[in-house]
């Protein structure tokens, strides 16, 4: 195994071992179950507004691990020493944003079917939230590693990192909420574009944030 | 151990608008060492993150033949692992086989601490932990900085034998310290002599 699978295998377990991989299905499952207790109990009110306030839960689920994503590897010395070894900050962002993905997506997508069994979305609803998820999700682990490098440096960086974040997640927002009502599968398509957009970009941004912020 | 060799020409440092270093140059081949002295806050850890190429150069050359190993004053281990977990980490990082964590532990003298967590280490065991890292990667290249920091008297002579065992085998140290390093034969660098001269603006 070559050292970029060690890399994501490492930042993987340690997700696992500090309790990130539960902590986002926690927080999904937590606010579905909260969510009747604020718009009332009308099953029609919950299958119609249910969705679009799981991709929200989603989008801040994302926001989690944000403090400890870059943050400790980079005070830790961890970077310098990978850097040191040839291999490039683009390398290392690519491999902590599929970690992340790996760390919160899936979790996500199983989370997803409970909660929208307690919004009481119908199965259609349900395929189309997990296509939408499936797609999104990439992107909100792009995102949050991308804010993670910029802030790393900085203190109470999460605060910080959340306020960043979300505006860029305008237009995932729109599509995969959009997507739950949308027939033609445009809004999924647009979806993936930003999807692809964002993880496209976020290792060479991420890497420079890493880069810069050693000097 | 291929042929190492790490060199310095007319470098020149800058670091938040200010010129830490110019004019250095330092050529090392294998056995030989070289130690920066001089007070804190002189450049001497930008020098040697420069050489590691984590920092950039302001004008000048560093080139180097060997890969190399980084001790400063980050642990770089993840803290809940034990020790012996931690250093094997990069031991497949570096693509070193296991046994020499095993190697590098008994040379330090950290034999019984192999199961123990990192975060339980005492400073001092702390310091030989990133030496050990440095010993596994068995990087012709040493980069030390401050080195004897934090260690008793009896792991300096250890950190002695370890730093002798790798120039002997044709290793290159380069380190930094405001302490005299168990390092005979080493080039000594002072490093006020590379300031440059305060000019009135």
């Amino acid at each position: 195994m070559s050292a970029l699978p060690r890399l994501i295998a490492r930042d993987t377990a340690l997700a696992w071992k500090s309790g990130g991989l539960w902590l986002p299905v926690a927080f999904l499952l937590l606010v579905a179950a909260l969510f009747p207790f604020a718009v009332g109990p009308n099953a029609a009110v919950l299958a119609r507004t249910g969705g679009g306030m799981l991709w929200i839960a989603a989008l801040l689920a994302s926001l989690l691990p944000v403090d400890r994503l870059v943050a400790p590897d980079r005070d830790g010395g961890v970077l310098d020493q990978l850097v040191l070894r040839g291999i490039g900050d683009e390398s290392i962002a690519l491999t902590k944003l599929i970690a992340h993905w790996i760390g919160f997506g899936p979790p996500l997508m199983v989370a997803v079917l409970p909660a929208a069994a307690l919004l009481k979305l119908d199965g259609a609803t349900i395929l189309t939230l997990e296509v939408g998820l499936l797609l999104g999700t990439p992107a909100l682990a792009a995102l949050g590693l991308l804010v993670s490098a910029l802030t790393s440096g900085l203190r109470s960086s999460g605060a910080l990192a959340g306020l960043l974040a979300l505006p860029l997640a305008v237009p995932l927002l729109i599509f995969g909420a959009g997507s739950l009502g949308d027939q033609s599968g445009s809004a999924l398509k647009l979806l993936a574009a930003c999807s692809l957009l964002l993880v496209g970009i976020t290792p060479f941004a991420a890497g420079a944030a890493m880069r810069a912020g050693r000097e | 151990m291929s042929i190492a060799a790490l060199s310095l020409s007319n470098v020149a440092c800058l670091r938040g608008g200010r010129m830490l270093l110019t004019g250095v140059t330092v050529a090392l081949g294998p056995g030989d060492s070289a130690v920066l002295r001089g007070p804190n806050g002189t450049g001497k850890s930008s020098l040697i993150r420069a050489v590691a190429g984590l920092l950039p150069v302001f004008s000048g050359t560093i080139s180097h033949e060997g890969t190399m190993a980084l001790s400063d004053e980050s642990l770089a281990l993840d803290t809940q692992a034990t020790l012996a977990r931690a250093l094997a980490f990069w031991a497949k990082i570096d693509g070193v086989d296991e046994r020499a964590v095993h190697d590098a532990l008994a040379a330090l003298d950290m034999t019984r601490l192999t199961d123990v967590p990192v975060h339980m280490l005492s400073t001092g065991q702390r310091k030989r932990a990133v030496l050990a890292r440095v010993v596994i990667s068995g990087a012709p290249i040493w980069l030390l900085d401050e080195p004897t920091n934090g260690l008793d008297t009896a792991s300096v002579e250890m950190l002695g034998e370890l730093m002798a065992t790798h120039l002997a085998a044709g290793g290159i140290i380069l380190a930094a310290s405001h302490q005299a390093l168990p390092l005979p034969g080493a080039q000594d660098i002072d490093i006020a002599a590379y300031r440059p001269i305060e000019t009135e603006a």
